[in-house]
C-alpha cells in the first residue's frame, strides 16, 4: 500500500520554479532519504507535503487524505489540518514551544488537537522521551537544553500524534557537530521499526544506511532515484555523480 | 499639633476620596482599554481591509492627539449630538479608548514580532489558526509586550488627572480643590504627589513581578 502519493506537483515563488513537477509515491514502512545541493526545491519538496508552503498545482495523498489544487486550498483547510495529524514533522530549527515544558510540548498536540484526556497523552508523552532519551527531562524549559535535546524532544513531539509518516527537514543541520549522532541515533531507531519517513539531509553515511531509497533532487527536478545501496555506489546520472563528488571532496 | 499638620489630617478624607476615584478610573480604563486593545489589535492584523482600515486609523487618531483634547471632545463636544455623559463615565470612556489605542499597536507590534515558524509548529501538529494563536503565538507576544503594557498603565494612573479639567473629583481635583480654600498649595500638591507616587510604584513593582514569571522558562543552562 503506498503511503503517500505526489502528482504533478509545482511550486513557484513569484516567478521562480522551485518545483517544477514532482511525481514521488512512498510504501508504507518505507524510509526515504531527498538529497540535492541547496536550493534544489527539497526542502520546498517536503514543506508542501504537509501544506506548510501551498503547492502552485498537483495533488498530494498522504493516508487516505487528498488535497488536490484543482480545488481551491482555502475549502480544503479541514483537510490539511487532518493531512498534518498524519504526516508529524520535525524542522531543522527544532521550533519546541518555548513558553512550554518538555512534557507540556508534547502533549500539546494531543489534547488540544486531539481532544485527548491529559493523563493519557501524558502517559504517552513519558514513553516518548524514554525513547528518545529525554526521560529525565519532562519538566525542563526549552532554553536549558542543548540543540541535540531539543530536537529528540521535537521528535517526540511529532511521534505523539501517532502519524502515518514523519518528515524530516534536515533534523541535524543546526546542530553541532558533537550533537548530530544522537539524533540521528534516534531517527534510525524509527527506520528499525518500520515507520514512513522521508528525510531531507545532507548526511550522505547516514542516508546511505538508514534509508530503503533515495531520491536526488536538483532545479525542482527528481533527477535520479534508487535502493540506498546502488544509488551510492553506481549512480546513473552525470549530475547525480558530479554532486556526490563534490561533498565526499568536502567531507 | 502644628498647623500643617493639622491642615494635613483634615484634608485625609478628602484625599482618600480622590485617590478612590483616581484608582478606580485607572482600574477600569485598564480591563475595558486592554480588552479594546486587543480587539484593535486583531482587527489592524486581519489581512480584511474591512477589518484593519478603521482599526489603523482609531490608532492614528489616538495617539495623534492630545488625551485631554479627547476627553473635551467627549464630555463637552458630544453633547452637540445629544450624547451627554456624566463626568465619570465620560472620563471612563476617553481613558479606555486612549488605553485601547496604545495597547492595540504595542500588542499588533509584539504579535507580529513573533517570528513565522512558531506558527508553523503549532500548524505542523494540525492546531487551527486560533489555536495557534491562542496557545502559542499570544503567550510568546504577551511576555514581549509586558513592558510596553507596564509603561502604558502607568502613563495611565498619572493621566487620570486630566480627568480633572472634566470635573471628575479625583485626586488631583481633591488636591486643587482643598489648596484654593486654604492657600496650603504646596502642601496639598505634594500630598497627592507622593500618593501618586506611592502607587506608581506598586505598579511598577507588579509589573517587574509579572516580568520575572513570564521570562522563567529563558532562565539559561
Amino acid at each position: 500500500m503506498n503511503m503517500i502519493e505526489v502528482r504533478d506537483l509545482h511550486k513557484t515563488f513569484e516567478k521562480t520554479d522551485v518545483l517544477k513537477g514532482i511525481d514521488l509515491v512512498v510504501k508504507k514502512g518505507e524510509v526515504l532519504a531527498i538529497i540535492g545541493p541547496s536550493g534544489s526545491g527539497k526542502t520546498t519538496l517536503l514543506r508542501c507535503l504537509n501544506l506548510l508552503e501551498a503547492p502552485s498545482s498537483g495533488s498530494i495523498r498522504v493516508a487516505d487524505i487528498t488535497i488536490d489544487t484543482a480545488l481551491s486550498l482555502s475549502k480544503q483547510k479541514r483537510d490539511i489540518r487532518k493531512l498534518r495529524q498524519h504526516a508529524g514533522f520535525v524542522f531543522q530549527n527544532f521550533n519546541l514551544f518555548p513558553h512550554r515544558t518538555v512534557l507540556e510540548n508534547i502533549i500539546e498536540g494531543p489534547t488540544i488537537v486531539k481532544g485527548e484526556e491529559p493523563a493519557v497523552a501524558e502517559k504517552r508523552a513519558r514513553y516518548l522521551l524514554k525513547k528518545v532519551g529525554m526521560a529525565n527531562k519532562e519538566s525542563a524549559y526549552p532554553s536549558a537544553l542543548s540543540g541535540g535535546q531539543q530536537q529528540r524532544v521535537a521528535i517526540a513531539r511529532a511521534l505523539a500524534m501517532e502519524p502515518d509518516v514523519i518528515l524530516f527537514d534536515e533534523p541535524t543541520s543546526a546542530l553541532d557537530p558533537e550533537l548530530v549522532g544522537e539524533v540521528l541515533a534516534v531517527i534510525r531507531s524509527l527506520a528499525e521499526e518500520h515507520r514512513t519517513m522521508i528525510i531531507v539531509t545532507h548526511e550522505m553515511a547516514f542516508a546511505r544506511d538508514v534509508a530503503d531509497r533515495i531520491i536526488f533532487m536538483a532545479e525542482g527536478r527528481i533527477v535520479e532515484e534508487g535502493p540506498a545501496k546502488e544509488f551510492f555506489s553506481d549512480p546513473k546520472k552525470e549530475r547525480t555523480r558530479k554532486f556526490l563528488k563534490t561533498i565526499l571532496e568536502e567531507s | 499639633m502644628d498647623e500643617i499638620t493639622k491642615l494635613i489630617l483634615d484634608s485625609v478624607p478628602f484625599l482618600a476620596k480622590g485617590t478612590a476615584y483616581t484608582l478606580g478610573l485607572s482600574l477600569g480604563s485598564m480591563v475595558f482599554g486592554l480588552a479594546l486593545g486587543f480587539a484593535v489589535a486583531f482587527m489592524r492584523l486581519s489581512p480584511l481591509r474591512l477589518l484593519n482600515w478603521p482599526a489603523k486609523f482609531f490608532i492614528s487618531f489616538i495617539r495623534g492627539t492630545p488625551l485631554i483634547v479627547q476627553l473635551f471632545l467627549i464630555y463637552y463636544g458630544l453633547p452637540e449630538f445629544g450624547i451627554r455623559l456624566d463626568p465619570i463615565p465620560a472620563a471612563l470612556l476617553g481613558l479606555s479608548l486612549n488605553v485601547g489605542g496604545y495597547t492595540g499597536e504595542i500588542l499588533r507590534g509584539a504579535i507580529g514580532a513573533i517570528e513565522r515558524s512558531h506558527w508553523e509548529a503549532a500548524y505542523s501538529i494540525g492546531m487551527t489558526p486560533l489555536q495557534a494563536m491562542r496557545r502559542s503565538i499570544l503567550p510568546q507576544a504577551i511576555r514581549i509586550a509586558l513592558p510596553s503594557l507596564g509603561n502604558t498603565f502607568l502613563s495611565l494612573l498619572k493621566d487620570t488627572a486630566i480627568a480633572a479639567t472634566i470635573q471628575v473629583p479625583e485626586l488631583f481635583r481633591q488636591a486643587q480643590l482643598i489648596s484654593a480654600r486654604t492657600y496650603e498649595i504646596f502642601a496639598m500638591y505634594i500630598s497627592a504627589a507622593v500618593i501618586y507616587w506611592i502607587f506608581s510604584t506598586g505598579l511598577s513593582w507588579l509589573q517587574n513581578r509579572l516580568e520575572k514569571r513570564a521570562n522563567r522558562h529563558l532562565r539559561s543552562r
